[in-house]
């Protein structure tokens, strides 16, 4: 269908680019393919993925949250220290939830209520969280987990199926709530055009705080589902992440000033990425060009997104005119 | 004697999408003059300094300074050649020093590689200060200054450019008499020494105490210039509105009903809106008429609760309510079409079905989320009533024409059920066809029984549909028309306070 291509071209070019990676390592390093590797990929990326889904609310709502990081390794120690405490793991897993929503919470009120500008007020708790973290643990790992801890107890068989079907339904989830709740239709609106949106009967600052509250709420769920993979919880998680997080989601065709963009998109960005480090292995190529190659492919994204808006504006006839001052 | 004409403007025409801004427009500035324009909104007078300044290309006719054609303009050449416009809010950089606004723009030259003399700035600045006879020190920032304070910078700066041609936009609105008589001072001066002054006012009382001649513009033509002695402000309103009312409304009489909404000393110093008496009865159309910055949309924002009142009583069916968020005033079903359609009136990048449903999702939503079906079935529904022209209704609103775009902001309203409709410049801007039906849609609803409150600058439009006419002047209504009693000199001598 022409238009559904049309609707959707960053997203598939987006998929195109991932499709001509697979076919290259599927050419040169097909062992890639590989259903263990496979797996250890998608269970790698699903803290990613998380965070991206929220990330895309954020930008999709004309905003930015740098602060995922450190929300990210706050929630990380504190569900060791919960697990310690003897609390069942359903119960961390919803508290974790619950920590990240107030960090979120604060940075949506000082956003959406307050309306400070969200770089600045995300960069303050991403320094603050970390350091008051290092400040209180001193640094140091949790370790001595119980053993309901590592993948929830069920081992790592089961514990995978489970990390990735939690993510596949808050994935689903939130494509279908996007589509389907008058808070995803308001999101896309405040995105477009705040003022407009505000005529329009929108609680804009409102709409804003509830997306900061559930990014918040993810990064506690990402957390949980990172930290059951391993023995221990190291107290520098979670660096850069808002980087990969972000970057994700630009690749994925949302645009960084708000209002377009899907989760489709978002997913199929975290793919692209989160695959190119392995597949440089699998080819042979030194890991340390994956950075490089990252950076490379979001500017290509960006520079693609302004030659798709150029197209669309000359394929479009101007019919509107400037009415007289 | 004669003086030589210094600025001449002949036979400008300029028009946007069709519709004219300026048709054959004259205008001739000589030596040491105070030329007053006037005429009504949307008159063309904007449009016309844009295309004095170059911030405007003319579609035809020619400018020229001290006889020599101007071929090519733009705001720096017009700038270069000693043309300067200085507007009713000052354009100042809020955080630099007086020095530094009026040096901005026209340094550089002779200096030694771009180095500021900070010496000699400053001493430029007290000299053009001096010059006007400003007692305004160069080292205060433009954020401390009064607004006529940076008025009288922004003449210094335009005389710092050895303007020669210096055009005055409303610069009066806001100014109280002392500040009035001061400005009149300085501009005596420089006319003294010869600058060319054009002068737009809608204070006509003031014309003949400063301005030599006066130009009328109506409708984007000029209607000749007079000596200002030689006319009243009656005769000039009169040549204002002297239009022909053409054009045919589809007008028809609706009984009308009881009082739906009423506004009893309502007011809003945020808005500077005050003392606002109104009633609307169901199915019936008000228009409000008034000047820009009379309050007009402050009144709508104020009812529809973007702005906070702080005097009165707002009655719905008789009843006191309070409005303190848009999503408040829809639950009401009083409904506000705002009036910059293209920033405010539809969310460009969002599909037209979104757009349409937009102030209505809650009533779309259940416990198994948004009905897309009913969504489609809304949209579909209103895209074929109001005779919106697209291919799909899942198109962005941005690929619409204006006209349709503001068929999508209406329908967003009519599908939220008003009982109270207020139309902010509804027909702004909307090709002639789309204008046609607007009016239509306005009458049918008003026949079941919705009450129109409408604000607008077209003089026929307001006399050709509404039932009763408010004119607003200085944020109050001035006098309240019915439809029988009203004529175009009326409302615009009302509207300009007379």
């Amino acid at each position: 269908m022409a238009t559904l291509g049309k609707k959707y071209k960053r997203e598939i070019s987006a998929a195109a680019a991932l499709g001509v990676l697979l076919v290259v390592v599927a050419i040169v390093a097909p062992s890639f393919f590989a259903p263990g590797n496979l797996r250890d990929l998608v269970i790698n990326n699903v803290p990613t993925l998380l965070i991206a889904i929220g990330m895309t609310l954020v930008i999709l709502v004309g905003q930015i949250d740098i602060s995922v990081g450190s929300q990210f390794v706050v929630c990380s120690v504190a569900a060791g220290f919960l697990a310690k405490t003897g609390m069942p793991m359903p119960l961390v897993l919803v508290s974790v939830m619950l920590i990240g929503g107030v960090m979120g919470g604060l940075n949506g009120i000082l956003i959406g209520r307050l309306g400070l500008p969200s770089i600045i007020v995300t960069l303050a708790m991403l320094v603050m969280w970390r350091d008051a973290l290092r400040w209180i643990t001193e640094g140091a790992w949790v370790q001595g987990l119980p053993n309901n801890f590592q993948w929830f107890g069920l081992g790592q068989g089961s514990g995978e199926i489970v990390v990735v079907l939690i993510a596949f339904i808050l994935f689903a989830a939130f494509a279908w709530s996007l589509r389907n709740l008058v808070l995803g239709r308001n999101i896309y609106a405040v995105g477009s055009d705040t003022e407009a949106a505000r005529l329009a009967g929108i609680n804009s600052p409102g709409v804003v705080f509830w997306v900061f509250v559930i990014m918040g709420g993810l990064v506690g769920i990402a957390s949980l589902l990172n930290a059951v993979r391993f023995t221990a919880i190291p107290g520098n998680l979670g660096v850069g992440l808002e980087l990969k997080a972000i970057a994700a989601v630009v690749v994925g065709g949302s645009a960084i000033t708000g209002g377009r963009g899907t989760l489709i998109g978002t997913l199929i960005g975290v793919a692209l990425l989160g695959s190119i480090g392995t597949a440089l292995t699998f080819v042979g190529i030194n890991p340390f060009w994956e950075k490089a190659i990252q950076g490379a492919i979001i500017l290509a994204a960006l520079v693609s997104d302004v030659a798709l808006g150029r197209l669309e504006k000359h394929g479009r006839s101007d019919l509107t005119g400037t009415s007289p001052a | 004697m004669e003086q030589a004409s210094l600025l001449k403007a002949a036979n400008i025409t300029k028009s946007y999408a069709g519709v004219h801004a300026l048709r054959d427009a004259s205008l001739e500035l000589r030596a040491g003059e105070v030329h007053a324009l006037v005429g009504e909104n949307g008159a063309g007078k904007s449009t016309l300094i844009k295309a004095l300044t170059g911030a405007v290309i003319p579609d035809s006719g020619e400018i020229s300074l001290d006889g020599v054609k101007i071929t090519e303009n733009s705001p720096s050449i017009s700038k270069s050649l000693g043309i300067a416009a200085i507007y009713q809010q000052p354009a100042l950089f809020p955080e630099l020093t007086v020095a530094e606004n009026i040096a901005l723009g026209h340094e550089g030259k002779g200096t030694f590689f771009g180095i500021v003399n900070w010496a000699r700035r400053k001493q430029r600045a007290k000299e053009l200060l001096d010059r006007i006879g400003a007692r305004i020190g160069p080292d205060q920032t433009a954020a401390e200054l009064s607004m006529p304070q940076q008025q009288l910078v922004e003449i210094a700066r335009a005389l710092g450019a050895n303007a020669r041609v210096l055009i005055l936009d409303e610069p009066t609105a806001s100014l109280s008499e002392e500040d009035t008589r001061n400005l009149f001072r300085v501009v005596r001066e420089l006319r003294a020494s010869g600058v060319g002054m054009i002068y737009i006012s809608h204070r006509l009382e003031e014309l003949p105490a400063i301005a030599d001649r006066v130009t009328v513009l109506r409708d984007g033509e000029t209607l000749g210039t007079h000596e200002m002695s030689d006319v009243s402000s009656k005769q000039l309103i009169q040549f204002m509105v002297g239009r022909e009312l053409s054009g045919v409304f589809p007008k028809r009489t609706v009984e009308r009903g009881d009082v739906v909404f009423e506004l009893r000393g309502f007011g809003s110093s945020e808005a500077g809106i005050r003392g606002i008496d109104l009633t609307l009865h169901t199915g019936e159309i008000v228009g409000v008429a008034g000047l820009v910055g009379a309050g007009r949309t402050e009144l709508a924002k104020t009812i529809f609760g973007l702005v906070a009142p702080d005097a009165g009583v707002m009655l719905l069916r008789g009843k006191p309510i309070t409005i303190g968020h848009p999503c408040e005033a829809i639950d009401l079903h009083i409904s506000y079409l705002p009036e910059d359609r293209r920033r405010h009136g539809v969310v460009l990048d969002l599909p037209i079905s979104s757009n349409i449903t937009l102030a209505s999702l809650k009533k779309l939503s259940g416990l198994t989320g948004m009905n897309l079906i009913k969504e489609k079935e809304i949209a579909t529904e209103y895209t074929r009533r109001l005779g919106i022209k697209t291919p799909a209704i899942y198109n962005a609103v941005s690929t619409l024409s204006g006209g349709n775009q503001q068929k999508v902001a209406l329908s967003r309203w009519l599908v939220t059920q008003p009982a109270v409709l207020i139309l902010d410049e509804p027909t702004q801007g909307v090709d002639v066809g789309s204008k046609a039906e607007i009016h239509d849609l306005m009458m049918e609803l008003a026949e079941q029984g919705v009450a129109i409150l409408m604000i607008s600058s077209e003089m026929p439009e307001l006399l050709g549909m509404c039932d009763r006419i408010a004119v607003m002047n200085n944020g109050t209504i001035e006098k309240v028309f019915k439809r029988t009693d009203a004529t175009q000199d009326l409302i615009l001598s009302a509207a300009l306070g007379h």
